[in-house]
């Protein structure tokens, strides 16, 4: 299995933009060798801003870049992206819809060594809350590629949450991606998982080992959070006998709610898998992080035979 | 537009009866820190400013951010002698559904540049604008106005700092010093002074007038338009509710109403 990490995937995506679109511009927190925008910036610096450790600004200056015509991508951790900028993403930007693409990078509990601090359990969250902002969650490098081209194309507010990881690639390369489409990646009649991100090939994992089993398990790829078909979703959990839903993150407010409120009152159970309500904390790597949080194809398959 | 010094005080005087008008009787309104900026933006918007009302995404305008977003109405009294949009809208002020909200909404009314209200945000924005118009060559300016009760914020310094580092000469700021906050006098309740060596140690130009004096504004702003390599700020001195005689230096008309023999007396104050 090819692996790639969406981190660089994404700088070198970005780069290929700049290349195409002179109106892309990137914008920095002093975290650009993390987040690969370095890229970027060694290639067109007069399009890159370096704006220090400074989240706020950089977000409302990004706003400002937008207003003359520009397509700006601003970058950070995923805890301060949609944390520290939180009002400076709703009031100047997400209020009237202005072009800016907020990328939070080291997303979930991936930046595994430093801690509750520095790991994002919240942030799709927080970023669904608000009005006119787009949500999205790739699940491998090859979708992480697709998205950061397609929300160049799109003029809106995006949330883009971005793994620091290196991630097994899940589809095919001419994979297209669409804003708000789930995809169905695997067939199954008994049971559907909806998942996004890391939890995507778990789900695929769990899957496999439930089919020896013959429990058959579909498994969904729902890596745009908002906007979401939501007919898409309920004719995709018909007949099943139970859902499972898998993410990266809490369960209060992300994919487990989104998915539990878009099928209330259809009668079929659903169970989470997820962080329960919990920060992260530092652990020596990031597999046993996974563990200690559920995170793992095993608590899928725990969840399929209890839901 | 050019107008002369007489043309452009009677302008304030008229912005200010428009916010009067705006406020109207029994309902909140920002008045005092609105009528503060009258004399600024009768200069701004009817002597310095490069735009087009007809047209008001013209590429090549001067860019206007209210970053003290909450003085909303002496925009919208500018834009509407301007005939941004009709002017019966400032009517409308605040009504369901209206064009003009209570708080700057470039989506709703024509002239608006950006959403601020927020404080704090407005002065980032103009540093972005100021950044987007030099990377395409523009030699439009950016104006913006900040209060001296919002440089609270830690994000104007931030701003600050970015605006030197990368060198908006294209930005022109002006500092609203009303001395007033919403709770009353900065000096007793939040004292963000001093200013002018705060501004001079972030690396801006710096100037200090009387906020209220048309010359003394024309002339500040020629003075910036002089010097490069560095943002500018204008420390303006100004009265908060200024213009309306029972309404200069109190902290009550910050976001206050006016009774009906108040909003009588302030209309003949400002038709004479």
């Amino acid at each position: 299995m090819n692996y790639q990490n969406p981190r660089q995937v994404y700088g070198e995506t970005l780069l290929e933009l700049g290349r195409k679109n002179k109106n892309i511009v990137v914008l920095e927190a002093d975290l650009g060798k993390s987040t690969m925008t370095v890229l970027f910036e060694q290639e067109f610096p007069e399009r890159f801003f370096e704006m220090g450790i400074g989240e706020a600004n950089m977000t409302s200056f990004a706003a400002g870049l937008s207003l003359t015509g520009k397509i700006a991508f601003t970058n950070s951790f995923a805890v301060f992206a949609a944390g520290r900028s939180f009002d400076q993403i709703r009031q100047g930007i997400c209020i009237p819809g202005l072009n800016v693409k907020i990328i939070g990078s080291s997303a979930g509990l991936s930046d595994f060594g430093d801690g509750a601090t520095h790991q994002s359990v919240e942030d799709t969250s927080i970023m669904c809350a608000i009005p006119n902002m787009t949500v999205l969650v790739p699940a491998d490098g090859i979708e992480t590629r697709k998205m950061t081209q397609k929300i160049a194309e799109y003029h809106g507010p995006v949330y883009m949450r971005i793994n620091r990881h290196d991630l097994p690639d899940l589809f095919p390369e001419n994979t297209e991606f669409e804003i708000g489409k789930p995809y169905l990646i695997r067939e199954g009649s008994d049971f559907v998982v909806f998942a996004n991100g890391i939890m995507v090939s778990k789900a695929m994992a769990a899957a496999e080992q439930l089919a020896e089993e013959n429990i058959s398990v579909k498994v969904v790829n729902v890596s745009s959070l908002k906007p979401i078909d939501e007919e898409e979703i309920k004719r995709m959990a018909h007949g099943m006998k139970g859902i499972i839903t898998a993410e990266e993150h809490s369960v209060i407010g992300g994919l487990a709610s989104i998915i539990s409120f878009i099928l209330r009152g259809k009668g079929i159970p659903i169970t989470t898998v997820g962080i329960n309500d919990r920060f992260g904390q530092s652990a020596h790597n990031y597999g046993e992080l996974l563990e200690e949080y559920n995170l793992t194809s095993e608590a899928i398959v725990r969840a399929v035979k209890t839901v | 537009m050019k107008m002369t010094v007489a043309e452009l005080e009677k302008m304030a005087a008229t912005l200010r009866l428009n916010i009067v008008k705006m406020v109207g009787v029994g309902q909140k309104g920002h008045l005092g820190g609105s009528c503060s900026l009258s004399e600024i933006v009768s200069v701004l918007y009817f002597s310095k400013m490069r735009h087009n009302p007809d047209n008001p995404k013209w590429e090549d305008r001067d860019r206007f951010i209210l970053s003290k977003g909450h003085a909303a109405l002496i925009q919208y009294a500018a834009l509407a002698e301007l005939g941004y949009f009709p002017k019966e809208e400032i009517y409308n002020i605040k009504k369901l559904g209206a064009m003009l909200q209570g708080h700057p909404d470039m989506k709703t009314t024509p002239g608006i540049e950006g959403n601020t209200g927020s404080l704090g945000q407005g002065l980032s924005m103009a540093c972005g604008m100021a950044a987007g118009l030099k990377i395409d060559k523009k030699d439009s300016k950016v104006y913006c106005i900040i209060g001296d009760g919002e440089i609270a914020e830690g994000q104007i310094w931030e701003a600050a700092l970015s605006a030197a580092w990368y060198k908006l000469d294209n930005l022109y700021v002006f500092l609203d010093c009303n001395k007033l906050m919403a709770t009353g006098p900065i000096t007793d309740r939040y004292d963000t002074n001093p200013h002018i060596d705060k501004w001079k140690a972030f690396g801006w130009h710096v100037s200090d007038i009387d906020g209220h004096n048309i010359k003394e504004i024309t002339e500040a702003l020629d003075e910036a338009e002089k010097l490069s390599d560095k943002p500018k700020i204008i420390i303006a001195r100004t009265v908060k509710g200024r213009g309306i005689s029972f309404a200069e230096n109190v902290a009550a008309f910050h976001n206050g109403e006016l009774t009906k023999e108040e909003y009588e007396k302030a209309c003949a104050e400002l038709e004479n």
